[in-house]
C-alpha cells in the first residue's frame, strides 16, 4: 500500500506530466485562461488517465507480448492499440458521464474529446511500459500522474488571471508570458527532482 | 457535371504553403505540437528529423482523410482519424528504425507521439475535413514546414548556447577537437556552455521570446484581450 503511495506522489510531484516533462502542453496553455475551465479539464484528465493506463497495461501484458495470448511479439501495434482504446475510453466515458451525471457533464463539456489528443495521456502509456509496472502501480502512477497535471494546469490558470492586471509589454501578453511563466514554473518543479519518496517512508 | 476551375499551383495554393511560416504559424500562433517542439530541440539534427517526420505525417495524414472525408460517419471520426495518423507513424518509425538508428533511439518515446502531436489532428479537424485532397496536401506540406522551422530555431539556439556545438561540430566554447584550436582564441573561447539550456525550462523561455519577436514585427498577432 505504501509502495503504491509512494508510485502516486512521484508521479504527481517529482515526475510531474507537465512540468517535468512537459507533456500535454497544448491543452495545457489552450485552456488556461480560466482556474474554472482548467478546473474541468484536470478533472477529466485524471479520469482518463486512471482508466486508460490500466487498460493498456492489460492490453500490453496479454495481447502484445510474446508471453500474451497469441504467442508472437505484436508490439509494433502498440501506437495503434493504444491510441484506439484511449480515444474509444474517452467516447465511452463521455456517454457514462452524460448519463450519469449531467452537470458533470456539462462542466466537462467540450474537454472530454479534447484529451484524446493530449499527449500526456498517450505518454503516461508508453511511460507506464518503459517504467515495467504491474496493474496494481500502474493504476497507481495513472491517477498520480492525472493529479499532477491538475495541479498544475490550475497554477498556470490561477497566476494567467493575476497576471491580466499586470503590465506585461504588448507583445509578449497572452501566450509569450505563458510561456515564459511555464519556464520559470518547470525551474521551480526541477528542484524536486531527485527526491525519493521511498527513502523518506523507509519502504 | 461541373467543371470547376482548379489551377494546380496558383496563388491560393501558394498561400496554403506560406500563411504557416508566419501570421499562421502553428506553434506562436495556433499553439499546436508544443510539447514535441520542447523535447526534441536540444540537438539540431534531432529537431531537423523530426520535422521531417511531422511533414511527412500531416501531409500524408491529410491528403488520406480528406479522400474518405465524405465516407466517414461524424460520430466515429476521431477513431477512424486517429487510426490514419497512428498508421503512418508506425510506417514512419519503422521507417527511420531502417534508415538512422542512432537519431531514432535519441527520439524514442516522441516519434509515437506524434500521433497525439495535436498540429496533426488539429489540422484534419480544421482543414483536411472540408477540403480536397490536392489542398489538404498542400496545407499540410505548410504546416510541416512552419513547425519544422520553429523546432529548427529553437534548436539552433538551444544546441549552440547548451552544447556550444551545431551539428555536433564545435563552435564555441574551449575545443581542441575541431578545425582550429580555440582554446587560447579570444573570439571563440570565452564561451562556458550553460546546461541548463539543455533542459526543458529553457525551451519554454526560447519560445516565449521567439513568440515576442514574431509579435512584435507582425503587429495583427498581439493579443488584444
Amino acid at each position: 500500500m505504501i509502495e503504491l503511495l509512494n508510485i502516486f506522489i512521484k508521479s504527481a510531484f517529482i515526475e510531474n506530466m507537465a512540468l517535468a516533462y512537459f507533456l500535454g502542453m497544448c491543452s495545457y496553455l489552450a485552456v488556461s485562461k480560466s482556474v474554472k475551465t482548467a478546473f474541468g479539464l484536470g478533472l477529466a484528465v485524471i479520469f482518463v488517465l486512471g482508466i486508460t493506463i490500466p487498460i493498456n497495461w492489460l492490453i500490453n501484458e496479454y495481447l502484445l507480448k510474446e508471453t500474451g495470448m497469441f504467442g508472437i511479439d505484436l508490439t509494433f501495434l502498440r501506437f495503434i492499440l493504444f491510441i484506439a482504446v484511449i480515444a474509444s475510453m474517452v467516447q465511452l466515458v463521455e456517454m457514462v458521464v452524460e448519463k450519469a451525471s449531467p452537470s458533470l457533464y456539462n462542466s466537462l463539456g467540450i474537454f472530454l474529446p479534447l484529451i484524446t489528443v493530449n499527449c500526456a495521456i498517450l505518454g503516461g502509456s508508453l511511460f507506464m511500459i518503459s517504467k515495467e509496472y504491474n496493474f496494481a502501480q500502474s493504476f497507481a502512477f495513472g491517477i498520480g500522474s492525472g493529479f499532477g497535471w491538475f495541479l498544475a494546469i490550475i497554477a498556470i490558470a490561477a497566476i494567467r488571471e493575476k497576471i491580466r492586471y499586470s503590465d506585461v509589454p504588448a507583445p509578449l501578453r497572452g501566450l509569450g508570458i505563458a510561456f515564459l511563466i511555464t519556464g520559470l514554473m518547470g525551474m521551480a518543479f526541477m528542484g524536486l527532482m531527485g527526491i525519493d519518496p521511498a527513502s523518506i517512508t523507509g519502504h | 457535371m461541373v467543371k470547376e476551375k482548379t489551377e494546380i499551383f496558383g496563388k491560393k495554393e501558394r498561400a496554403l504553403i506560406s500563411d504557416p511560416l508566419d501570421g499562421n504559424n502553428p506553434i506562436t500562433v495556433q499553439v499546436l505540437g508544443i510539447c514535441s517542439a520542447l523535447a526534441v530541440t536540444t540537438l539540431l539534427a534531432k529537431a531537423v528529423v523530426m520535422a521531417v517526420a511531422v511533414t511527412l505525417v500531416v501531409a500524408l495524414s491529410n491528403f488520406f482523410t480528406s479522400l474518405l472525408r465524405n465516407a466517414i460517419p461524424s460520430q466515429v471520426r476521431m477513431i477512424v482519424q486517429l487510426i490514419i495518423i497512428a498508421f503512418l507513424v508506425t510506417v514512419v518509425e519503422l521507417g527511420l528504425k531502417a534508415v538512422n538508428y542512432p537519431i531514432y533511439k535519441e527520439l524514442s518515446v516522441f516519434i509515437g507521439l506524434i500521433i497525439t502531436n495535436c498540429i496533426v489532428m488539429g489540422r484534419l479537424e480544421a482543414f483536411a475535413m472540408a477540403n480536397t485532397p490536392w489542398k489538404s496536401f498542400l496545407d499540410g506540406i505548410g504546416n510541416g514546414l512552419g513547425y519544422g522551422l520553429i523546432l529548427v530555431i529553437i534548436a539552433f539556439f538551444r544546441e549552440l548556447l547548451g552544447k556550444g556545438t551545431l551539428f555536433n561540430y564545435k563552435i564555441i566554447g574551449k575545443t581542441s577537437e575541431f578545425l582550429i584550436d580555440t582554446t587560447n582564441s579570444t573570439l571563440f573561447g570565452w564561451y562556458e556552455p550553460n546546461n541548463l539550456m539543455v533542459l526543458f525550462p529553457s525551451a519554454m523561455f526560447v519560445i516565449g521570446i521567439i513568440v515576442w519577436v514574431h509579435r512584435s514585427w507582425n503587429k495583427d498577432l498581439v493579443d488584444v484581450s
